[in-house]
């Protein structure tokens, strides 16, 4: 606020004024080229908008000329086809279905058990003490690589790509809840002991409140991560869900098919973000926001 | 007439240690401090940075334990924070989640009074440090001034014993603070609790004090105890009195000295 108000003042001196005219001509191009300068929102949409036109443009000039094998890419229009006609004869709501299924159960068992866990951990060192070394240690391994050892020990079923979805949120969840916990501000836990809060009050009625923001954005966060662990759950060894149909559409070298499969992942992904971001907003107005 | 009445705050030969490490030598926050406030007196201790002041303002809150010694409240030693004590720190202490006036009654909460008696306090409270119209308000859409207002509100909506503040106006701009240093001025002037304010400056020590205690740098002890004999209600203009002056310049020269001091240490 402070800088803005200071560039105005420069902008209206009369000294500067008079030297802007002189140059105006270079003016708007140098300021776009200004290392963090802002643009007009218009031009910023108007750029936003034609990359998108320009991929697609891109896109169909390869496919319609038959530059390209249309078994490697085929045109926007035959993948809309292919999209409706998985949806009409191949009953691919079923899949969409039962992966945010899997999806949801993975990620809804992790947060009920990494929630209070991650809290326990970034407010009392003794209980960070005992898990933090063996959480660290397996948070670097990759959730795909259990694949083999969790379908040796509980079989292909939902209960394998539920425990998938599970590894890969978990232990992530509970460092990054623990860090957010534990970085409450010291002088609001000092401020509420002066007001007559016990220590294990503040717990409920600090540190919790004011780290909530921050878990739900953490939260956001691994629901992303989610949806690309039960793809390759799915990709392994699986006879529904976006993932199966991905392989089996490239087994019949059906591309438009994958190509589909692909985007309804992204679209899914993006859809549960927007809605969680906007719930964040909505449930924390004195975080964002006037 | 003052033999007969008990001192409000003891502090008796406080010593703090921070424990060092391997890299660091233990260092000697606070050595032998002796300070006894009677009720309804307003004491700032006035000293350089790192001097220790914030660390007695600490140990007197029960925020921070003392090495060696006894603090006392009314003849009861002291052991750890409570509501008897009320905290207002620099800066940035209003829990974000709150409105203003749920900040205010936040200590409330935790005593045995009634909704309608508790809105009593809050409208109260809010007049005092008129913040009328902002009770809906959250945190970050006040100014610092106004922050440090809804603390000072919090705080005395406890009723506490003792008020103490760290520096609460220091991270203000220069006339918000003055205006500041006026309201805490007529909120005592009002309300006669005892209060205990800790500051680097000069002209708000006496301005704001009945007392001023100067405090060494290093180890922090104290130096000089300072009755200051100017009549209320002070209007701001008092600043340019002689008497006033005359005060400034005593402080002025005894405060150099330990900012000489510690600035040579740092170095």
């Amino acid at each position: 606020m402070e800088k803005a108000a200071k560039t105005e003042e420069i902008v209206n001196h009369p000294a500067i004024l008079s030297k802007q005219k002189l140059g105006s001509g270079t003016r708007k191009s140098r300021n776009w080229l200004q290392p963090q300068a802002a643009i007009p929102h218009r031009l910023y949409v108007g750029i936003s908008i034609s990359s998108i036109v320009l991929l697609f443009a891109v896109w169909s000039l390869l496919t319609y000329t038959g530059m390209v094998d249309p078994l490697f890419l085929p045109t926007p229009v035959e993948i809309v086809h292919s999209g409706i006609t998985l949806f009409t004869e191949y009953g691919f709501i079923n899949d969409i279905g039962i992966t945010i299924y899997r999806v949801l159960a993975g990620f809804l068992i992790a947060v009920v058990i990494g929630l209070p866990l991650g809290i326990l951990m970034g407010t009392f060192k003794v209980v960070e003490a005992f898990f933090e070394p063996m959480i660290s240690a397996i948070r670097y391994m990759p959730a795909s690589a259990f694949i083999p050892l969790f379908i040796l020990w509980i079989g292909v079923g939902e209960l394998e790509k539920i425990t998938i979805i599970f590894v890969g949120s978990f232990f992530s969840l509970v460092l990054m809840v623990a860090v957010e916990v534990g970085n409450v501000r010291r002088e609001l836990l000092e401020a509420a002991y002066t007001l007559g809060r016990s220590k294990l009050g503040v717990l409920r009625s600090v540190i919790l409140p004011a780290s909530l923001p921050g878990i739900m954005e953490i939260l956001r966060l691994i629901l992303g991560w989610a949806w690309s662990y039960i793809i390759v759950a799915e990709l392994v060894a699986s006879a529904s869900g976006i993932g199966s149909l991905i392989l089996e559409s490239q087994r019949m070298l059906k591309t438009g098919n994958i190509i589909f499969g692909i985007a309804t992942i992204g679209v899914l992904g993006l859809l549960s973000d927007i809605i969680l971001k906007i719930c964040i907003k909505k449930a924390f107005p004195w975080h964002y926001g006037r | 007439m003052k033999l007969m009445s008990k001192p409000k705050l003891e502090i008796k030969s406080v010593t703090k240690v921070f424990a060092g490490n391997k890299n660091r030598a233990n260092v000697l926050a606070l050595d032998q401090t002796n300070l006894t406030i009677m009720p309804n007196e307003f004491i700032t201790i006035l000293g350089p940075s790192g001097c220790g002041k914030s660390t007695l303002l600490r140990i007197v809150a029960g925020l921070e334990e003392q090495t060696t010694g006894d603090v006392f409240l009314d003849g009861q030693e002291l052991f750890g924070p409570s509501s008897n004590r009320g905290m207002v720190f620099q800066a940035y202490s209003l829990f974000p989640w709150l409105t203003v006036e749920e900040n205010i009654q936040f200590g409330l909460k935790t005593k045995e009074i009634g909704a309608g008696e508790r809105k009593e306090i809050v409208r109260k409270y809010i007049e005092l440090v008129q913040l009328e119209g902002f009770e809906k308000h959250y945190p970050r859409q006040l100014s610092g001034g106004m922050q440090q207002r809804v603390a000072i509100a919090r705080a005395l909506a406890n009723d506490p014993e003792i008020l103490l503040l760290d520096e609460p106006f220091g991270a203000l701009d220069n006339q918000t603070r003055t205006l500041m240093q006026e309201l805490l001025l007529e909120i005592w002037e009002k309300s006669h609790k005892t209060v205990l304010f800790i500051t680097h400056d000069v002209e708000e020590s006496i301005y704001l004090a009945n007392r001023v205690v100067v405090m060494t740098s290093r180890p922090g002890r104290i130096k000089a105890d300072i009755p200051i004999e100017l009549e209320h209600p002070r209007p701001y203009s008092i600043k340019v009195e002689p008497k006033f002056l005359a005060y400034k310049e005593q402080l002025t020269e005894l405060i150099r000295e330990e900012s000489l001091k510690a600035m040579m240490e740092i170095k």
